[in-house]
């Protein structure tokens, strides 16, 4: 039985549940539902409820388990003979689960497959027509490893689908028992909601510790390749192909730090004035077609600010600026990508800020306007300071953003590694790096991709710390202030 | 006996604010009808009525807050010192130096509690030096009996004060840039009896130099802390005298009813 009937079967249930629930809860007080604890459709819910979660939840666990389960028994089963030099087992049981994939689509096409497990060569070439590529024969014992998996996965789902029919059936006839006047059925469903938010929350979380987890594994393997303190303090980038290079993190960091900056200095000043405007200036018509149209700067893809940075910004400053300064002659540069990047910001600062200004109380206003102070003395005086800590994550929001821009960099400041003061001269950043690392024929266990994790490590502790920095400064405030 | 001594004092002052004729507009709706009134110097006036019959926005006219609010229109004339205040070449933000104004809520700003009374000297440019500005600012608080409780913070955050001595602080703030005349919206409404009673004292200290309009829905302060008293209805000025004959002896039968807590 499929997973898609499985499901629909327990959902049927469930429906049966409700309906039967909520009827036996009308019918438990002769249809005078003051008596009841709960409206009737509460008893409906949690019995529903009670038939569907727990069988769900089985069903997922089952699928999770079951994989680690079963291949630990099929790989007890490889020769390690057959296991070749210098490789682990993960490849020949790669190779298992291939053709025991194969062997699947094959029977559901109605195809013999006794005889092909018989003859491994003819079982290649029905596979490869199938669209299933082998690069060797399948030797005997992956193909007993591979009739081992088949057989032990059918049992197991054999006993996955009786096991979650009955909890299905467990869970209808339980909470149909608990049905009577007196059972708490509103406050039981509470109870479920709030497992609910839980395990939602509980996803968001444990992905983040496993994103982190799996860029510290990777970035341990490298620092076992390639020395910390090299990759920390050397201030040379050049990764060669052939293993060797140098792979110094500090002028990705430079590049990164002084784009970002950049982009700020741009970014902060107009973002935050237009907010003011917006916020205390502007009439409402006019408010409501300027913020839209501030906003429509945060909808533009990347790439077309990165083309925009290439083909005007990058030309004008080096016709404008850098050749008449004598500063150099490179159509990219840190400034054009900062500049670019900045205008990209904009609106991260813009937006946020004029919803914080907003957000201050009128009273403060008036208290400030009723001592004769002048609009603009108010909003010096008074707004911005009782905005500032909210002001304060929006920048250090945009500042994330600068950090962890790419396209722009690529197109508008290139893709070279420098260490230099010279706002005219091109430079890289760190996400250029991990992708330019990342991209083409590389083997994955050599330093000079591993150090893309490294460079992600370096990358999120940087960013973390500015989110860490954000809130102490935001909690300062709020000591103060509320 | 508290109205003969006050009657002697109150008639041989000078008007310090005059309006006559003083409609307002919100929009379309009519709020304050064809006012009249004569507010005097070195006099505790108080403005009762029941809610939303235009005590605050007659109030926010007397500084010309209300030129903050879009769609708020002024007409009639305003006097300050016989000075027309709407007339086009009057600041209102230096009209509003002179005129001071204590709000409904407390809204002290986040800033420490020196900082908070120093505010309208330091824009005003009223102190040369900082040993004048502390001055300013311990003679304040002393006058808003909060010296004594916030002596040893002045650094701390206004905020942090608890809700009687954030408006006393808002008081004194209000007092710092030596107003003409004190603006009061129910100052009273968020605080406990025994900061309303501070309160209280301390408007009858402060009609020694200013002279003081306050807002109040409770009749009881009314009588206790005014010497004249306006009683208004739906927009209109009903009523206008002595707060002893208002409360004793009122001539309208509105004001009766008023009093007496049949209209509310
Ligand atoms: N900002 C405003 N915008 C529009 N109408 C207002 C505003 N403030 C007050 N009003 C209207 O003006 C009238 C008088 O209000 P207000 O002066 O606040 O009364 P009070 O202070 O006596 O309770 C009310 O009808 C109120 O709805
Ligand atoms: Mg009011």
């Amino acid at each position: 039985m499929s997973i898609g009937l499985l499901s629909l079967i327990i959902l049927v249930l469930t429906l049966v549940g409700y309906v039967v629930g909520k009827s036996r809860a009308i019918a438990s007080v002769a249809g005078d539902i003051r008596k009841l604890h709960s409206l009737p459709p509460f008893y409906g819910r949690i019995t529903a409820l009670l038939t569907a979660v727990p069988a769900f939840l089985l069903i997922i666990g089952w699928l999770l388990a079951e994989p680690l389960v079963l291949e630990n028994r099929a790989l007890a089963l490889i020769d390690p003979a057959e296991i070749p030099q210098g490789q682990s087992a993960d490849l020949v049981m790669s190779d298992v689960r291939r053709v025991a994939a194969g062997l699947d689509l094959l029977e559901t096409r109605g195809e013999a497959i006794a005889p092909l497990i018989a003859a491994p060569d003819q079982l290649k070439q029905a596979m490869n027509a199938a669209g299933i590529v082998l690069q060797t024969e399948p030797t005997p014992s992956t193909l007993a490893a591979t009739a081992a998996l088949r057989s032990a996965k059918a049992t197991s789902r054999l006993a996955m689908v009786v096991a979650a029919i009955a909890l299905t059936l467990g869970g209808l006839a339980w909470g149909l028992s608990r049905i009577k006047p007196e059972f708490r059925a509103r406050n039981a469903t509470e109870g479920f909601a709030m497992w609910l938010l839980i395990g939602c929350s509980l996803i968001a979380v444990l992905t983040t510790v496993g994103i982190v987890a799996s860029l510290l594994v990777e970035s341990l393997h490298f620092f076992r390749l390639y020395p910390i303190t090299e990759f920390l303090f050397s201030t040379q980038w050049a990764p060669k192909f052939g293993g060797g290079g140098t792979l110094g993190i500090v002028p990705l960091l430079w590049g990164t730090l002084y784009v970002s900056a950049i982009a700020l200095l741009v970014a902060v000043p107009i973002g935050l004035l237009s907010a003011i405007y917006l916020a205390e200036y502007a009439s409402r018509a006019t408010r409501s077609w300027v913020k839209p149209a501030i906003e429509v700067l945060a909808g533009i893809p990347t790439i077309v600010y990165g083309l925009f940075a290439l083909i005007t910004v990058g030309p004008l400053l080096r016709d404008y600026f850098a050749q008449p300064l004598g500063l150099g002659n490179s159509s990219s540069s840190v400034l054009t990508a900062g500049l670019v990047m900045g205008i990209m910001v904009i609106p991260f600062v813009s937006s946020l800020s004029d919803d914080i200004i907003n957000a201050v109380p009128q009273s403060l206003r008036d208290g400030s306007l009723g001592l004769g102070a002048t609009p603009s003395e108010t909003i010096r005086q008074v707004v911005l300071p009782a905005a500032l800590p909210g002001i304060v994550g929006a920048v250090l929001l945009a500042a994330s953003r600068a950090i962890g821009e790419t396209m722009i960099v690529v197109m508008g400041a290139g893709a070279a590694a420098r260490l230099s003061l010279n706002p005219f001269d091109a430079m890289t950043t760190v996400t250029v790096k991990i992708v330019s690392q990342l991209t083409g024929d590389t083997e994955f266990a050599s330093p000079e991709t591993l150090v893309a994790f490294a460079l992600g490590l370096t990358l999120f502790v940087l960013t973390l710390c500015l989110n860490i920095l954000a809130l102490m400064i935001v909690r300062k405030y709020r000591e103060q202030y509320e | 006996m508290k109205d003969q001594r006050l009657e002697s004092r109150v008639d041989t002052q000078t008007i310090k604010i005059q309006a006559r004729g003083a409609q307002v507009y919100y929009g379309t709706n009519h709020a304050i009808k064809d006012v009249d009134v004569d507010i005097l110097d070195k006099t505790v006036t108080a403005f009762i009525g029941p809610s939303g019959c235009g005590k605050s926005t007659f109030l926010r006219c007397l500084n010309r807050m209300n030129d903050t609010i879009a769609s708020c229109r002024v007409e009639g004339k305003i006097t300050l010192d016989d000075e027309d205040i709407y007339d086009p070449r009057v600041d209102p933000v230096q009209l509003r130096a002179r005129i001071g104004m204590v709000f409904q809520k407390p809204n002290p700003f986040p800033k420490s509690i020196y900082d908070n009374v120093a505010y309208g000297p330091k824009i005003h440019g009223l102190t040369r030096n900082k040993a004048e500005l502390d001055a300013i600012v311990e003679s304040c608080l002393r006058k808003a009996a909060l010296w004594n409780e916030v002596k040893d913070r002045l650094a701390a955050p206004g905020t942090g004060l608890s809700g009687g001595q954030q408006q006393r602080l808002c008081i004194a703030r209000a007092i710092a840039t030596s107003p003409e005349v004190l603006l009061m919206d129910e100052p009273c409404s968020a605080l406990d009896p025994i900061a309303t009673a501070q309160v209280e004292e301390l408007i009858d200290e402060l009609r020694s130099q200013f002279s003081v309009v306050i807002v109040t829905h409770s009749m009881q302060q009314a009588a206790r802390v005014s010497q004249r008293t306006a009683f208004f209805h739906l927009g209109n000025l009903v009523e206008y005298g002595e707060t002893g004959q208002i409360f004793t002896n009122p001539i309208d039968p509105r004001t009766e009813s008023y009093i007496s807590g049949r209209i509310g």
